[in-house]
């Protein structure tokens, strides 16, 4: 009797924790639910191909213009432009940090990074704002500071550290054999990073740019800050852009409640949401197949 | 064979170059660390030399006055902890409790495999989405309206997969001899969890929860449409209220408004105080962290 109790108790404790576990799914299920349910009425205005195609962005006028092609092109732009910059930075410090620094500067070099994940974002928003905006304008002699390349530059400050800890967890867990075998059979240590340390690792290197670029794309309050605002094509790096998440941010307190204008912005939030979904994806594919050799897992 | 003698000198100025092309690549790398470095070293400065003028014991206690372009910040202080305090109690327990089905219970199979692709998606979900879901479900759907407990929700959920990731490495830090020994001695499998494990884990499992207090404390986009509002006379007394927040303040101050250049050093020293919070607490995880590493070789039943 007793043995049956404890089993029991032992049997729903373990269904306590179960369900737990679940609950990141029911979220994630809920979000898409949610997004759909305030974003799909504006489809019976405009066809999914004038909202994701149309290039006009002009939700207040009367009538209503809701392309957001401009505003998808921006969020792609600054997420390409940062990657440029946050790629071989982010990869260069966590190879740096995993193969090259001595224990001490180590020490020094990770928290280092820990800490730049942590600003929050407004801060470095402001930072762009009021330190980087009046540099760039005054240094190119542009109209305004506040444009698609302040933007990107500050993204990219906050994508390097994504970058550069998975990067590292990568390296690191390439098998030291064949790190020693290279070097013994002469290659020098750089030689070995190239050809032995990159190639095995380059799975876990992947998954590290394509998450750092969803973290890019998703970020708000950089690109609400510091992008321009401007909803049109750029035509050059120091156009003023609009991206996807800074339009949401920005207009979602003035949006008339369940009208047009909030229906969109709920369909753009859904296609931002889209957008890295399919970045976590690929991440998860690459993770999942592309298994690093030896011992090396991530 | 000629050729392999012949070969030494030009052998031995290719590994100069070689030795060369090593050097130049590592300063590289080297440079790129620094970069990083610099960067974080720029931001704070500024922050600094610019914010620290405006800190003084009125700033931090008293309430904003002449459409905020005086007085203080104390309802902002507020504001964030109890959101980032609140959306800990609701994100703390949901996400220890996962990390231990994933790491206790589950075996390896399709289960768990859809429930990590869930944690990893939502961590991947941007902040201002979280905010139109919150918006969505907790101040319209729930009619909780804009309030503390509708932003202490989205932040939780937001900061879930932080809580996850820690508690499950520090559970993973467990020696399973710990587990052995105390099935051996007859105790159930919650017993040992409850008594043997999760006290060993607990340090790092906090140091995670203070990692994702101040990701919390320094959220904008989520709080933006759930919690947050430009100016508040009095000091929340429920958690049904709107509250003001450090980061949102930033943002109001340094975007809306006629008097953005008039409130300048306010929002230098806004952003100072908030990143004085976010960095001295991870500062804090990060030393602690440290510590438990150090003290990892021997071990300490810790009942």
């Amino acid at each position: 009797m007793k043995h049956a109790v404890r089993q029991f108790r032992e049997f729903s404790i373990r269904g306590f924790f179960f369900i737990m576990a679940f609950v990141s799914i029911a979220i994630l299920c809920l979000i898409l639910i949610f997004l759909a349910k305030e974003g799909l009425p504006i489809f019976e205005k405009v066809s999914i191909k004038d909202f994701l195609f149309g290039k006009y962005w002009y939700p207040t006028y009367d009538p209503a213009d809701f392309g957001i092609f401009p505003l998808i092109v921006a969020s792609l732009a600054v997420t390409a432009c940062s990657a440029a910059l946050a790629i071989p930075l982010g990869i260069m410090t966590a190879i740096y940090i995993a193969e090259i620094a001595t224990p001490r500067l180590k020490e020094i070099a990770k928290p280092a990074v820990e800490l730049l994940a942590s600003l929050p974002s407004v801060v470095i928003g402001f930072f762009g704002m009021v330190v980087v905006a009046p540099f760039l304008q005054n240094t190119f002699n542009i109209p305004t500071g506040l444009n698609l390349f302040n933007a990107s530059l500050m993204l990219a400050f906050m994508s390097v550290p994504t970058i550069c800890t998975i990067s590292e967890d990568a390296i690191t867990s390439v098998p030291t054999e064949l790190k020693e075998a290279s070097l013994a059979l002469g290659a020098t240590h750089w030689e070995t990073i190239v050809r032995v340390i990159i190639p095995a690792s380059l799975s876990g290197l992947s998954t590290a740019v394509i998450l750092g670029m969803s973290r890019a794309i998703g970020e708000t309050m950089v690109v609400l800050m510091v992008a321009g605002g401007a909803a049109m094509m750029p035509s050059s790096i120091f156009s003023p852009v609009r991206p996807m998440p800074a339009s949401i941010a920005a207009e979602m307190a003035e949006a008339p409640f369940r009208g047009d204008h909030y229906f969109a912005l709920f369909a753009t939030g859904m296609t931002l949401f889209l957008f890295t979904l399919v970045f976590n994806f690929i991440a998860d594919y690459i993770s999942h197949k592309h298994r690093q050799v030896g011992a090396a897992t991530l | 064979m000629n050729e392999a003698i012949s070969k030494p000198p030009e052998t031995m100025h290719g590994r100069g170059r070689r030795r060369l092309m090593q050097g130049g690549m590592f300063f590289l790398f080297r440079l790129a660390a620094v970069i990083n470095a610099l960067a974080l070293a720029i931001i704070v400065f500024f922050l600094v030399k610019n914010g620290w003028t405006a800190i003084n014991w009125t700033f931090l206690t008293q309430m904003p006055y002449d459409s905020m372009t005086r007085g203080g910040i104390l309802p902002c202080i507020v504001g964030t902890v109890y959101l980032s305090v609140c959306s800990m109690m609701i994100a703390f327990p949901l996400g220890a409790a996962s990390a231990i089905y994933l790491n206790e219970y589950a075996r390896q199979g399709i289960m768990v495999r859809i429930i990590r692709f869930g944690i990893s998606n939502l961590a991947g979900v941007p902040s201002v989405v979280f905010g139109l879901f919150g918006l969505a479900v907790f101040v319209i759907w729930l009619d909780l309206g804009i309030s503390i407990l509708s932003g202490a929700l989205t932040l939780g959920f937001l900061t879930l997969p932080v809580i996850i990731g820690a508690s499950e490495e520090a559970l993973k830090a467990v020696p399973d001899t710990y587990r052995e020994a105390s099935l051996g001695l007859g105790a159930t499998k919650w017993q040992t969890i409850y008594r043997v494990v999760l006290p060993a884990a607990l340090p790092s499992m906090l140091t995670g929860g203070i990692l994702a207090l101040s990701r919390a404390a320094g959220e904008t986009a989520a709080i933006m449409f759930t919690a947050a509002v430009f100016f508040t006379t009095l000091l929340p007394k429920s958690i049904m209220e709107p509250v003001m927040a450090l980061p949102y303040h930033i943002y109001v101050l340094a975007t809306a408004g006629t008097e953005i250049e008039k409130t300048r050093h306010l929002q230098y020293g806004t952003a100072l105080v908030l990143i004085t919070l976010v960095l001295g607490m991870n500062l804090v995880a990060i030393i602690y962290r440290a510590r438990l590493r150090r003290n990892d070789n021997q071990p300490v039943i810790a009942v």
